[in-house]
């Protein structure tokens, strides 16, 4: 059966999908195995970099630790702050307000960046995103648009002493904690690409980085923070 | 470094997240069925150059990845404001004259 349920009344219905009836087309990009229970297969950007063994053998002490919070789903939300069906449909559902311009709100185990004023990035465990999606379309109306990019970004944390030194060498942006404080979100140019930044804590940062783009960075990092020594966590 | 200020970031951000898109302020026909071809070439493919102020279409490209408008005289280079699509320029040649 195909993922995607253009009209669920048609088709034959699982039992996930009678939770809600998503009235358009709306891709579930949880791999049939793992809803029949067993392991899904399915690799992060940076599967090839097998970053777990590298953990388990790299060195334990270092100025930068690394780690991919990988396969988690990524929900692009677009839609004006002036229709409040939308702005209140997300409220409702996620039990928080959108951020205003260069803001980010977390809670729990679901986090939301401004990207511009328009567009937030919604990411929550990758098993939600699914059923995530359809209540917000249940509840948001108007004009509006969510788009599941789960399979086309992932997540970097980098932490530790001289992260921010790691950073200063990839982007232009100031980072000073008068410019950059806790919270902020920065959507800017790294290295030769591209990277939304927010700063998680006084020196804990994440990137969102492209899926094209990953191995990329992940070769960008291990360069820019050989001199402080880098600790990758699986 | 040579910042920008994005209106919809309310930021200055570095040059190199920005990307030019030529001439702003060029109004489609309203009446594209009856335009003639004089009419169309003017609207699809002559622009100003002027030497002195110039309002021009920017995109915020690594950024928010909106457009927006800047007057910027094209011999100093010195960018005189930006301005969010819709709105009227602050700074014109018939003011600074």
């Amino acid at each position: 059966m195909s993922n995607l349920n253009i009209n669920p009344q048609d088709s034959a219905v699982t039992d996930l999908d009678t939770a809600f009836k998503p009235d358009c087309a709306q891709m579930r990009q949880t791999p049939v195995q793992a809803e029949a229970g067993q392991a899904p297969r399915a690799e992060s950007p940076l599967y090839h970099a097998d970053l777990a063994s590298m953990a388990a053998k790299g060195p334990l002490e270092g100025g930068v630790q690394l780690q991919e919070l990988s396969l988690l789903g990524h929900l692009v939300i677009r839609g004006s702050l002036d229709n409040p069906a939308f702005v209140d449909g997300f409220a409702q559902v996620m039990g928080f307000a959108l951020p205003g311009k260069l803001a980010s709100v977390e809670q729990g185990d679901a986090s939301v960046r401004w990207i511009a004023p328009d567009e937030w990035l919604l990411v929550v465990p990758g098993n939600e995103a699914f059923e995530l999606e359809g209540r917000l379309r249940e509840l948001m109306a108007g004009h509006f648009s969510i788009v599941n990019v789960s399979g086309g970004q992932t997540i970097l944390q980098l932490s530790g002493p001289d992260a921010v030194k790691v950073l200063k060498k990839s982007t232009g942006y100031d980072l000073h904690d008068r410019n950059f404080p806790v919270g902020k979100v920065v959507t800017t140019t790294f290295a030769k690409t591209q990277a939304v930044i927010r700063r998680l804590d006084a020196q804990q940062w994440e990137l969102v980085i492209r899926r094209s783009f990953a191995d990329y960075v992940w070769l960008w990092l291990q360069d820019a923070s050989a001199e402080y020594g880098l600790i990758v966590r699986g | 470094m040579f910042l920008i200020y994005c209106p919809h970031c309310e930021e200055h951000r570095e040059e190199e997240e920005f990307h030019a898109k030529g001439q702003a302020h060029i109004a489609r026909p309203l009446d594209p069925d009856n335009c003639t071809d004089e009419e169309w070439a003017q609207f699809l493919y002559f622009r100003d150059n002027p030497r002195g102020l110039h309002h021009e279409l920017w995109v915020h490209a690594s950024g928010c990845r909106k457009f927006f408008n800047i007057t910027r005289d094209t011999q100093s280079y010195e960018i005189k404001e930006t301005y969010k699509v819709g709105e009227q320029p602050g700074v014109t040649a018939a003011k600074s004259a």
